[in-house]
């Protein structure tokens, strides 16, 4: 019988034969009520998508990104070799965004590690430890919690100076409080759990504990949480771009590029909007997944 | 007596659910005359689901089908939504099974009474407000001026079972559905609360759908008893012969209980035949 | 038992009283500590932020050609020569008078300057939040109550597109359509040119001014200015309080107390509106009160596009000319009002919830 069994029978097997069986199983059952929500999906292409062009600028691009054609500046719409025109030094509007999404990927793509693995420290050891550590993380996080966060990135910003990494610093700054709070919960339950108590017995030290059984376990949630906050680290990041403080020119990043195009808004509009559109359609990309993977993850939740 | 009130033909209840329908009550008929009904069954057979069905109030996705629920000649089934709402409370009520979650948290039992009796009762506030006091009396809550005022998390159990029961007999209605009423009362309020949907079952003419899980006390306080199974009625008797009952479901059911005429060794578990639930319907009609 | 009389006789006069005050003074005193907890690290983050900034304080001051003579008087003045810690008690002092040291634009005291600035912000997220509950909260039920509905689908939309657009990019694509081509607003601050200064400034909101002074022109002038991007940041609470209100509505929908409600044979709009809706006010409030204060954070960015002269147009200036003493201190005062609005809705929901007693 085991040799007729076809990957999808052994997949949605009712009586998994291994850990890792149930484990791929369960997964796979997720991928599927996944995969019927249309919306989730359309998220998802468009990330992949994005993911394809920032990896194949070079290919895609139909002109350097940074040469300026003083001569063609401001071209309209449609304009031949530029079809979303050009800006006010007269480069490919397009290239532009291509090579914009590159950037907008390495923001979100670290502050999706720092700001989680920097929460996850914080919960973990503040949950583990518990008393007065605890006490004192947690007032911590409260406080970082009770800051207004773009005002909190922009002072951060100031004191550091303008650039993509600071950018990306103050953006993190601003959200591990959340992954914290998440990581702190899941630690507590896990801790009175009868499983650490034996391995516990077995001598498994407080390190190993919490590196081994408690981070592992974290995780999921904390993932489900950071493809909820992409788009707004994607919207932040952009709003610092736009007052200067992200990405310096002649850096292609969207939200300098939406703030480049400002003083011409009234007469030559495609050089703002073309920007937004792209942040629009990535961050609802994002909004998107992440209403999907709740929706599989938490069914309660969602609708 | 028997002039029938209430004449429920195969009512189904359905849940559309991600593995396909399911049926939570499965063609059942049966009617109400100005008598003590009782339903009995175990967990999850569909008891509730039967009562809140005849006031149409199943929650979507769920569905209620039947050829006929009719009161006195008036088939419910056919009813737009607003005849319906002049139904609900007033000639139709129900004392819902968990007091805990069917009060209304932020308003005050008092507020909640009053508004029970004036929906259908144009009386001023305080003629309402007098009224549900006398109410609560009736069900014998002491201190009811207190209680008035105090809101349900403030309230035990059993005092939360006998304010849903006053304030679903204060609008007056001609059929009462109360599904296991009395779960949380010790047995001498108990017996007072019973008396009380006794005495207007009696002196008015009020038919009593009584849902409960104790075959005693059906057996000693209703007339006659319905014994459902997985959504089905599987068996119909007078209350005073449950004992002599024939279904092997029901007798199951009477051996699973400890009694004191007829001390055992062991009590029994029961044993389930998948043939019960197969089996159609039998019909609750007089 | 003469001793044990004597106790009876004396617990009903003490017991109830220490019963009542000392809960009460327990959770009075933690909440006033908490808050004095989070304001102290709201300064002292700020605090460090001062610290690092790559801006010398005292050249800002003395300027570039002063003498090193004037240099280091200044120097000492500041207290920098002090440790660490002691500057920053200076710096809380100076803090608790409401002194935000003076500003390197132009030489006026900070805290004067956002006195000035602040109520230019405060009329512009208060209108937008009065937009955004009065269309959220229903839209937000109407969701609820109509689920899956063609109303539901319509509220996902909005909402989904408020989480995901750039705010200073449809304030600037508002302008272009409803300024640029249509006409129908006025343009980018709070008043045209010619009603700059019109009327007497008593409250600072420009359009309470114009009416206390019955000047219509300039109170139509200011509306026409202030509706764009009022609207712009009510779309932004309403696209959140729509959201909130409609998960809210739908667990009060799913509870057992509304099928008590429609036993008793309530119409359904009393179903929705006294009674789910009564059991979701109070975490509407936090909602409401959690969106202000994000609001006033919000209109950094709008306040930039509209030229609107309001506390995030202030910092952002500042920030981007270096102006350290006005970055920190728009930023204490906008943090303050953050936390006093949470605190506030902390405490409303402790009055408003019976069962939170
Ligand atoms: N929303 C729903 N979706 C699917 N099935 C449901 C739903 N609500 C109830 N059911 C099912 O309907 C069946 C009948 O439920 P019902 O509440 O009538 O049982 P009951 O006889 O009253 O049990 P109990 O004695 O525990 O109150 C149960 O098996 C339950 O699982
Ligand atoms: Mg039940």
């Amino acid at each position: 019988m085991a040799e007729t069994q076809t990957m999808r029978e052994w997949l949605l097997a009712e009586t998994p034969t291994s850990r890792r069986h149930a484990k791929i199983s369960a997964l796979y059952q997720g991928w599927l009520s996944f995969r019927s929500n249309t919306m989730a999906m359309i998220g998802l292409g468009i990330l992949v998508l994005l993911v394809f062009i920032a990896a194949a600028a070079p290919l895609l691009s139909p002109h350097d990104p940074f040469v300026q054609d003083l001569g063609n500046r401001l071209a309209p719409l449609g304009t031949d070799g530029h079809i979303f025109g050009t800006d006010s030094l007269g480069r490919d509007i397009l290239s532009r965004l291509i090579y914009g999404a590159r950037i907008t990927l390495y923001i979100v793509a670290l502050v999706a590690l720092i700001a989680p693995i920097a929460g996850l420290l914080v919960g973990t050891v503040s949950g583990y430890v518990g008393g007065w550590t605890d006490t004192v993380l947690m007032r911590i996080t409260d406080i970082f919690l009770a800051f207004p966060r773009l005002v909190l990135a922009l002072a951060f910003v100031a004191a550091l100076g303008a650039g993509i990494e600071n950018a990306v610093l103050a953006i993190s700054l601003t959200a591990w409080p959340p992954y914290a709070r998440i990581a702190r919960a899941e630690t507590l339950t896990i801790r009175s759990s009868d499983f650490i108590s034996a391995i516990k017995l077995q001598g498994a030290g407080p390190l190993r504990i919490i590196t081994k059984h408690i981070w592992p376990l974290c995780i999921s949630s904390l993932i489900v949480r950071v493809t909820l906050d992409m788009a707004g680290i994607i919207l932040a990041a952009a709003g610092l771009g736009f007052l200067g403080l992200g990405a310096q020119p002649p850096s292609p990043e969207w939200g300098a590029m939406i703030s480049e195009g400002r003083r011409f808004i009234l007469d030559y509009w495609w050089v703002a909007t073309m920007p937004g559109l792209a942040i629009f359609t990535v961050s609802l990309a994002f909004n998107l997944l992440g209403d999907g993977l709740r929706d599989v993850l938490d069914p309660k939740a969602g609708e | 007596m028997m002039s029938t009130l209430l004449d429920v033909q195969n009512l189904w209840v359905r849940f559309p659910t991600r593995n396909g329908v399911f049926d939570a009550v499965r063609g059942v008929s049966f009617t109400l005359g100005r008598e003590r009904l009782g339903i009995v069954g175990e967990s999850g057979s569909g008891k509730s689901m039967t009562g809140r069905a005849i006031l149409r109030l199943i929650r979507s996705p769920g569905i209620v089908e039947a050829d006929q629920i009719s009161l006195e000649g008036q088939d419910l089934m056919k009813l737009s939504e607003k005849d319906m709402r002049a139904v609900r409370g007033q000639r139709i009520s129900m004392v819902m099974q968990d007091p805990k979650f069917s009060l209304n948290p932020v308003m005050t039992i008092g507020d909640q009474i009053i508004e029970a009796y004036r929906l259908h009762n144009s009386a001023s506030k305080a003629d309402a407000y007098n009224k549900s006091l006398e109410m609560l009396e009736a069900v014998s809550i002491r201190d009811a001026e207190r209680v008035m005022r105090a809101y349900p998390h403030e309230m035990s159990g059993g005092m939360g079972q006998r304010i849903m029961i006053a304030m679903m007999l204060i609008p007056n209605p001609e059929i009462l559905i109360a599904d296991e009423p009395t779960s949380a009362l010790d047995v001498s309020v108990q017996r007072q609360v019973l008396d009380i949907m006794d005495k207007l079952v009696k002196e008015r003419g009020m038919g009593l759908i009584f849902i409960s899980h104790d075959l005693n006390l059906v057996a000693d306080f209703c007339d006659r008893v319905l014994i459902m199974y997985s959504g089905r009625i599987v068996e119909v008797c007078d209350a005073d012969k449950l004992h002599e009952a024939k279904h092997p479901y029901t007798r199951g059911l009477l051996n699973s209980l400890p009694r004191l005429d007829a001390p055992r060794e062991r009590l029994e578990v029961l044993e389930r035949d998948p043939q019960w639930s197969e089996a159609p319907s039998v019909s609750g009609s007089e | 038992m003469a001793l044990t009389e004597d106790n009876n006789q004396r617990r009903p006069t003490r017991a109830p009283l220490t019963d009542q005050v000392w809960p009460f003074l327990r959770t009075t005193m933690l909440t006033l500590g908490s808050i004095a907890v989070t304001l102290l690290g709201l300064l002292f983050i700020t605090f460090v932020i001062g610290r690092v900034m790559p801006i010398d304080p005292v050249l800002a001051i003395v300027g570039e050609r002063a003498s090193q003579e004037t240099y280091d008087t200044v120097y000492l003045q500041l207290g920098l020569d002090k440790p660490l810690m002691v500057q920053f008690f200076y710096y809380l002092w100076d803090v608790l008078h409401l002194d935000f040291g003076t500003s390197l634009l132009n030489a006026r005291p900070v805290s004067e300057d956002i006195a000035r600035v602040f109520p230019a912000t405060l009329e512009l997220a208060t209108i937008g939040i009065i937009f955004g509950v009065v269309l959220g909260v229903p839209l937000g039920v109407l969701a609820a109550v109509r689920k899956g509905s063609w109303i539901d689908q319509i509220a996902r939309v909005v909402a989904l597109v408020g989480y995901s657009m750039p705010i200073f990019w449809l304030g600037l694509m508002g302008l272009l359509v409803f300024y640029g081509i249509l006409g129908w607003v006025g343009g980018p601050g709070r008043v045209g040119i010619f009603y700059v200064d019109v009327v007497p400034s008593v409250t600072g909101l420009i359009l309470v001014d114009s009416l206390l002074d019955g000047n219509w022109d300039v109170f139509k002038d200011a509306f026409s200015h202030i509706i764009l991007p009022a609207s712009l940041l009510g779309y932004y609470s309403l696209a959140y309080v729509s959201r909130m209100t409609r998960s809210f509505m739908l667990e009060q929908l799913s509870a057992e107390y509304i099928t008590t409600a429609r036993v008793k044979g309530m119409s359904e709009w009393d179903v929705v509106w006294k009674h789910a809706f009564k059991n979701i006010r109070v975490q509407l409030i936090t909602v409401i009160a959690l969106s202000y204060a994000n609001l006033l954070e919000g209109s950094v960015l709008t306040e930039i596009i509209f030229s609107w002269p309001g506390i995030g147009s202030y910092i952002t200036t500042a920030l981007l000319s270096a102006d350290m003493n006005a970055v920190l201190g728009g930023t204490v005062v906008v943090g303050l009002i953050f936390i006093l609005l949470n605190i506030l809705s902390d405490l409303l929901y402790k009055v408003f919830d019976p069962r939170a007693k």
